[in-house]
C-alpha cells in the first residue's frame, strides 16, 4: 500500500517537475530573446550631450556672445557620508553664507542619495582650484566645468543679440516636435533678439551617450558615446566698436541710432540707449534688478532702433517732395510763399517760424525745413501718393530681421484711415502727414533704410548677418528705385544744404573735412498738441516741459554726399529739437563709421574742435580688444 | 515486541552507522548547498562577507545536526513526535502574541544569533506526528471518518495559527503536507477528493468575501494574487518583483550571462534577490543549462528519498520519509513556480539555496530524520 502510493506520488512530483522544466525551458529558450530586450532596455539609459551654442560676433570677428566656462562644486549624498562634517569642511573654503550652507545641506538630504546638487554655481577660478586640491577631504565633493553664455560687451548688444535662458513651457509650446535636448534641465535657448531668431542655427544637435544604470537610475558606467555637433558661430553686420561708441555717445538718453551701409544694406550699428546687462538674464536676475529695469521712464528693456515707432517729423519731408516730383505735382522750379501759417478750411496750419519764410523754393524748402511749403505741396500730391513713395522708401514695411518686436510702423493711406477709424481720410490729415506728424510713424531702423534708399538711389534691404560658420551670406544686388535720379539729386541737394548752407537747420553739424561731407535732415516732432490757449500766451519752450512731454529730437543723414557710403538715423526721445540734440549724435556716429575709429578732430568745424574733443575723451568707451568695459566710473 | 527486538538486532549500532547513511543525498544536499553560497557570493558582487560567509557556517552547523539526528535511533524520534508537535505548537500560538514583527506579519522569535521560525518546526514535527500516527493506527481504520478526522485536526489546528500570522505560503505546505502523508498512509482516495471539491467551494468563498467586513485573507495577500493574475497592471508596483524575475530568467537564455554578469541582480533590478528570488539569479547567470540542472539536482534528492521510503519496511520510517521529502518539494514547488511567474508572490524560500538560517537548519533535521530513518531501517 505504501510502496503504491509512493509511487503515486513519486509520479505525480516527476510530473510537475518536469512542468518546472518545460516552463524553464519556454522561458529561457523559447522566450530568450524578448527577455535579452527587456533587460538591456532596463539597463540602459541614453543620455544627451547638450551641444556648445554657437559664438555671435562682430563682422571683424570680435566677440559678442561666447560660452564661458562656468566653474561650480556639486555633491552627492552616498558618496559623502557625513554631509553636515564635508559641508562644513566646504563652507570654510568658499564663500558661502550661513544660508547657503543650511539650505544646500537641506537640498542633498531631501533627494536620493545618488543625485547630485548643486552646491555652488559660477565659483572664481581661485575657489574652485581650492576645492579640487582638498579633493581628498571632501568625499561626495566633484569640481564640475559646465558652459554658460556670456556676454563679454554686455549693455553695447542688448537689444540687438538679446540673452539666452532656460527652457520655459512657452519656448515649447509652439513646436510639434521639440529637439529632446530642450528637456535637458536648465538648458539654454535664446530668449529674444539674434539668440532667438537664429536659435536653430546657434544651437547645434546633441550628442548622446549610452550609459549603464542600476535599479534606482544611479549611473555605474558610460557604454558608449557619440559627439553632437556644435552650433555654427554667426558674423553679424555690426562693427561692435562702432556700436560701443554710439552707446557711450548717447549716454543716458532715451534714444536709438541706426547707421547702414547704403551699398548692401549691412547694419552696422543699431544702438538703442539706456541699455541693460544680458548677462544678468542669463544668471537669473533678482527681483528688484528686474524691477529697476521695468520702472525706468526711460525702458530701457525696449529695442527702440526696431520696435519704436515715432512720428517722423520733419525727416519725413524729403518723402513728401519725391512723391510730389514723382507725381509730376511740381517740379524742381516750384516754389511757395511762407508767410508763417497756411489757412485752410478755417483752421490754421502754423510753420514753425512764426514769422514765415517768405519765398521758398524746393532746396529751400528742406534747408530751412519750410512747412508751409509741404501743406501746399501735399494738397497737390495727396496722402495716397505719398504713402507709395513711403513704401518705397520702406517706410510702413516690416525689415525682416532676426530680432525681435520689429514694428512695421504706419505709412496711412485713405484706405487705412476708413478701416482703422472708420472715418473718411480728410485734407487735414495730408497736411498733418506731410510734414510726418499725424499718423504717419517710423522706427529709427525704418528711417536708415529710407536716408539709403535716397542716397543710393536703390531699394537697398538692411541686413543683420553677414557670416554663418565662415560662409559669407551672399547679397543680391539692390534693385534702383523707381524715382527719376534727377528727382533723388534734388532731395540729396536739400539735405546737403541743411547741414551745409548758412541758414540750413542743422548748420552747426557740419563736416569740413571735403571728402566726407555730410547731409540730412533735422526733425522735431510734437508729443502732445499745442492748444490754440497755448499758441496765444506764447508756445512754451522745451525746457520748461516736462521731459516726457518734451519733442522727440531726429535726424537723418548720409555722407559722404557726392559719393553716399553711410545713413544714419537718430531719435532722442524728448530730446528737444532735431538740429540741437539729434543732429551732433548722427554726425559723430557716421564720422565714426567713415574713420573706422574716433573721428580726427579736423573733420569737424574749428570753432567746435575744443568742446568736441572734451566730449570725445571722456566718453566711456571699451577696450578695442578685449571689449571689456572701461575701468572709470561712467558719469 | 519480540519482533521489533529481532528487527533491532540487525540494525547497525555505534560508529558503524556512519557506513549505513545515506551519502549520495549526503552528497546531492552539499552540491545544491554550496551552489546556494556560491550564487550568494556572485548577488553581493564577488564580496563573500555579505550573505556567503554567513549561510556556509549555517550550513556546517546545519550538517552536524543532521548527522545528529541521523545517529539517533529512529525509534527515539517516533517517541518525540508528540513532544515536538506540541512544542511546536505552543511556539506558534507564542509569536501569535510577542513574535517579531516583519512585513505585518508576525513569523520570528529572535534568538539574537537566529530568527527562528516556529513554523519552519511545524512543517517537520507535523509530519511526525502523522508518521507516528499511522504508525499506531490499524491499516484497516485509515479511512474509517473519525480516524481521519483526527489527522485532519492535528494538521487544521497549526494551520489556522499560521495562516493567522498571516503567512499563506507556509499555510498551504502544512496542509500539503499533511495530506501527501495521509495519502501515503492509504486513506480513501474519496476522502482527497472530496476536499478537492471543498477546496474549490473555498476558493470561491476567498474570492466572494473579498471586500466584505469576513474576508478571509489580508488585503495584501488579495493584492498579491490580482498582481499574480495579471502582473503588467501594476509594472513598478506589486507586479515589478514578478515581471524583473522573468526579465532576469529569460534574458538568461540556453547558457546565461556568465558567473557574476547578471546585470538584473547585479543593477539591482531583482527584488529579494538573496532570498526568495535567489534562482532567478542562477538562471540569469547560468542559463536554462545551470536552472535544468539544479532542478534535475533536486529532482534526484527527492529520486533518493523516495526509493528510501520504498525500501523501508517500517512504517513510521517510511511515512517520515515522505512528509519530508514532500515539504522538501512543495517548497522547491511553490518557490518555483512564484519565481517563474506559475504562482502568486507568496514568501518561500528556495531549500538550500535561500539567504537564511533558520529555513536552511530546519530542513537539515529534516534530513537528518530521513538519514535517521535510513539507517535505521529494518533489515
Amino acid at each position: 500500500m505504501i510502496t503504491r502510493r509512493s509511487l503515486m506520488l513519486g509520479g505525480a512530483m516527476a510530473a510537475m517537475v518536469a512542468a518546472l522544466g518545460a516552463r524553464m525551458r519556454y522561458l529561457q529558450v523559447d522566450q530568450a530573446d524578448e527577455f535579452r530586450l527587456l533587460a538591456e532596455e532596463n539597463r540602459i539609459n541614453i543620455r544627451l550631450i547638450p551641444p556648445t551654442r554657437g559664438m555671435i560676433q562682430d563682422r571683424n570677428g570680435k566677440l559678442i556672445a561666447g560660452n564661458e566656462q562656468n566653474y561650480r562644486i556639486i555633491i552627492t549624498r552616498d558618496e559623502a557620508g557625513d554631509v553636515d562634517l564635508v559641508m562644513r569642511r566646504l563652507a570654510s573654503l568658499i564663500p558661502m553664507t550661513a544660508e547657503e550652507l543650511d539650505d544646500t545641506i537641506v537640498a542633498v538630504k531631501k533627494h536620493s542619495s545618488f543625485v547630485p546638487v548643486i552646491v555652488k554655481d559660477r565659483l572664481s577660478w581661485a575657489d574652485f582650484s581650492k576645492v579640487s586640491i582638498n579633493a581628498p577631504a571632501l568625499p561626495g565633493v566633484a569640481p564640475e566645468v559646465g558652459l554658460s553664455r556670456l556676454y563679454p560687451r554686455d549693455t553695447d548688444f542688448a537689444h540687438v543679440v538679446g540673452y539666452v535662458g532656460a527652457v520655459s513651457d512657452q519656448d515649447l509650446e509652439g513646436e510639434t516636435d521639440p529637439d529632446p535636448v530642450l528637456r535637458l534641465p536648465k538648458f539654454q535657448v535664446g530668449k529674444i533678439g539674434v539668440e532667438r531668431f537664429m536659435e536653430a542655427t546657434l544651437r547645434g544637435t546633441a550628442g548622446t551617450k549610452k550609459i549603464e544604470v542600476n535599479a534606482v537610475g544611479r549611473v555605474m558606467r558610460e557604454l558608449e558615446r557619440e559627439e553632437g555637433t556644435p552650433g555654427a558661430d554667426i558674423r553679424l553686420t555690426i562693427n561692435a566698436d562702432l556700436q560701443n561708441f554710439v552707446q557711450a555717445r548717447l549716454g543716458n538718453e532715451s534714444a536709438a541710432v541706426v547707421v547702414v551701409d547704403v551699398t548692401n544694406g549691412d547694419i552696422l550699428c543699431c544702438v538703442s540707449s539706456p541699455s541693460f546687462d544680458p548677462n544678468l538674464f542669463v544668471r537669473g536676475i533678482s527681483h528688484t534688478e528686474y524691477a529697476s529695469l521695468t520702472e525706468n521712464d526711460h525702458r530701457p528693456l525696449a529695442n527702440k532702433s526696431v520696435s519704436g515707432a515715432y512720428p517722423p517729423g520733419s525727416t519725413f519731408k524729403v518723402v513728401t517732395g519725391l512723391a510730389a516730383l514723382t507725381a509730376g505735382s511740381i517740379d524742381e522750379g516750384y516754389k511757395v510763399r511762407c508767410p508763417g501759417y497756411l489757412e485752410f478750411g478755417g483752421r490754421r496750419f502754423h510753420c514753425w517760424s512764426r514769422g514765415g519764410h517768405g519765398t521758398v523754393s524746393l532746396t529751400n524748402s528742406l534747408t530751412w525745413s519750410c512747412d508751409v511749403y509741404y501743406y501746399d505741396v501735399a494738397q497737390k500730391v495727396g496722402i495716397d501718393k505719398i504713402a507709395e513713395m513711403g513704401r518705397i522708401l520702406g517706410l510702413g514695411e516690416r525689415h525682416d530681421l532676426p530680432m525681435s518686436a520689429i514694428t512695421e510702423g504706419n505709412m496711412p493711406t485713405k484706405v487705412w484711415k476708413q478701416e482703422r477709424h472708420k472715418q473718411d481720410w480728410r485734407i487735414g490729415d495730408t497736411i498733418n502727414a506731410s510734414i510726418g506728424q499725424g499718423y504717419v510713424l517710423a522706427s529709427p531702423l525704418q528711417l536708415a533704410v529710407m536716408t539709403a534708399r535716397i542716397a543710393s538711389g536703390t531699394s537697398v534691404v538692411p541686413r543683420l548677418i553677414r557670416m554663418i560658420d565662415g560662409q559669407e551670406q551672399p547679397v543680391a544686388p539692390a534693385p534702383a528705385l523707381p524715382v527719376d535720379p534727377v528727382h533723388l539729386q534734388a532731395m540729396r541737394k536739400g539735405m546737403h544744404d541743411v547741414v551745409n548752407a548758412e541758414r540750413g537747420t542743422a548748420k552747426g553739424s557740419k563736416i569740413v573735412d571735403p571728402t566726407m561731407v555730410f547731409a540730412g535732415k533735422t526733425g522735431t516732432s510734437q508729443v502732445r498738441n499745442i492748444t490754440k490757449a497755448e499758441r496765444e500766451r506764447g508756445v512754451v519752450s522745451n525746457d520748461d516741459l516736462p521731459w516726457n512731454r518734451r519733442d522727440h529730437a531726429l535726424f537723418v543723414g548720409f555722407a559722404p554726399y557726392d559719393n553716399p557710403r553711410y545713413a544714419v538715423s537718430v531719435v532722442v526721445e524728448h530730446g528737444g529739437g532735431g538740429s540741437a540734440v539729434a543732429a551732433p549724435i548722427a554726425r559723430d556716429a557716421i564720422l565714426y563709421a567713415m574713420s573706422d575709429g574716433v573721428p580726427a578732430l579736423d573733420a569737424y568745424p574749428k570753432a567746435q574742435r575744443g568742446r568736441i574733443e572734451s566730449m570725445l575723451k571722456e566718453l566711456p568707451l571699451r577696450d578695442p580688444a578685449t571689449g571689456a568695459a572701461p575701468t572709470t566710473e561712467r558719469a | 515486541m519480540a519482533f521489533f527486538e529481532n528487527r533491532l538486532k540487525q540494525v547497525p549500532t555505534g560508529p558503524r552507522k556512519v557506513l549505513f547513511i545515506n551519502w549520495p543525498l549526503v552528497v546531492l544536499v552539499t552540491a545544491v548547498a554550496s551552489v546556494g553560497v556560491l550564487m550568494l557570493w556572485s548577488i553581493a558582487g564577488g564580496d563573500f562577507d555579505v550573505w556567503a560567509r554567513r549561510q556556509t557556517q549555517v550550513f556546517i552547523v546545519g550538517m552536524g545536526l543532521m548527522f545528529f539526528v541521523a545517529l539517533v535511533p529512529i525509534w527515539f524520534w517516533r517517541s518525540m513526535s508528540g513532544i515536538a508537535y506540541l512544542v511546536a505548537f505552543l511556539l506558534l500560538v507564542y509569536v501569535e502574541f510577542a513574535g517579531e514583527t516583519n512585513k505585518g506579519a508576525q513569523r520570528w522569535i529572535d534568538f539574537g544569533f537566529l530568527q527562528f521560525q516556529p513554523s519552519e518546526m511545524m512543517k517537520f514535527a507535523l509530519v511526525m506526528l502523522l508518521a507516528a500516527y499511522y504508525d499506531w493506527l490499524d491499516v484497516r481504520k485509515v479511512s474509517r471518518p473519525l480516524w481521519v478526522l483526527l489527522p485532519v485536526l492535528i494538521t487544521v489546528l497549526p494551520t489556522i495559527l499560521v495562516l493567522m500570522q498571516p503567512n499563506l505560503g507556509t499555510s498551504l505546505m502544512l496542509i500539503m503536507a499533511g495530506a501527501t502523508v495521509m495519502f501515503a498512509a492509504g486513506v480513501s482516495l474519496w476522502y482527497f477528493v472530496a476536499v478537492g471539491i471543498l477546496v474549490t467551494g473555498a476558493v470561491a468563498a476567498v474570492f466572494l468575501s473579498r471586500g466584505t467586513p469576513w474576508q478571509l485573507l489580508h488585503d495584501y495577500q488579495y493584492s498579491r494574487i490580482d498582481t499574480f493574475l495579471n502582473p503588467s497592471a501594476d509594472p513598478l508596483g506589486a507586479g515589478y518583483n514578478i515581471i524583473q524575475a522573468k526579465i532576469a530568467l529569460g534574458s538568461g537564455g540556453w547558457s546565461g550571462k556568465g558567473f557574476m554578469q547578471g546585470t538584473q541582480s547585479r543593477l539591482n533590478f531583482l527584488p529579494e534577490k538573496q532570498t526568495d528570488f535567489i534562482f532567478t539569479t542562477l538562471a540569469e547567470e547560468f542559463g536554462f543549462v545551470g536552472a535544468f540542472s539544479l532542478l534535475v539536482l533536486y529532482a534526484l534528492i527527492l529520486g533518493f528519498c523516495l526509493v528510501a521510503a520504498i525500501q523501508n519496511r517500517d512504517r513510521f520510517s517510511s511515512l517520515l520519509i515522505v512528509g519530508v521529502a514532500a515539504n522538501f518539494f512543495f517548497y522547491i514547488m511553490v518557490n518555483l513556480s512564484m519565481v517563474m511567474g506559475m504562482a502568486p508572490v507568496v514568501g518561500v524560500p528556495l531549500p538550500l539555496m535561500s539567504y537564511g538560517g533558520s529555513a536552511m537548519l530546519v530542513i537539515l533535521v529534516g534530513f537528518g530524520l530521513v538519514q535517521s530513518a535510513h539507517v535505521h531501517r529494518p533489515r
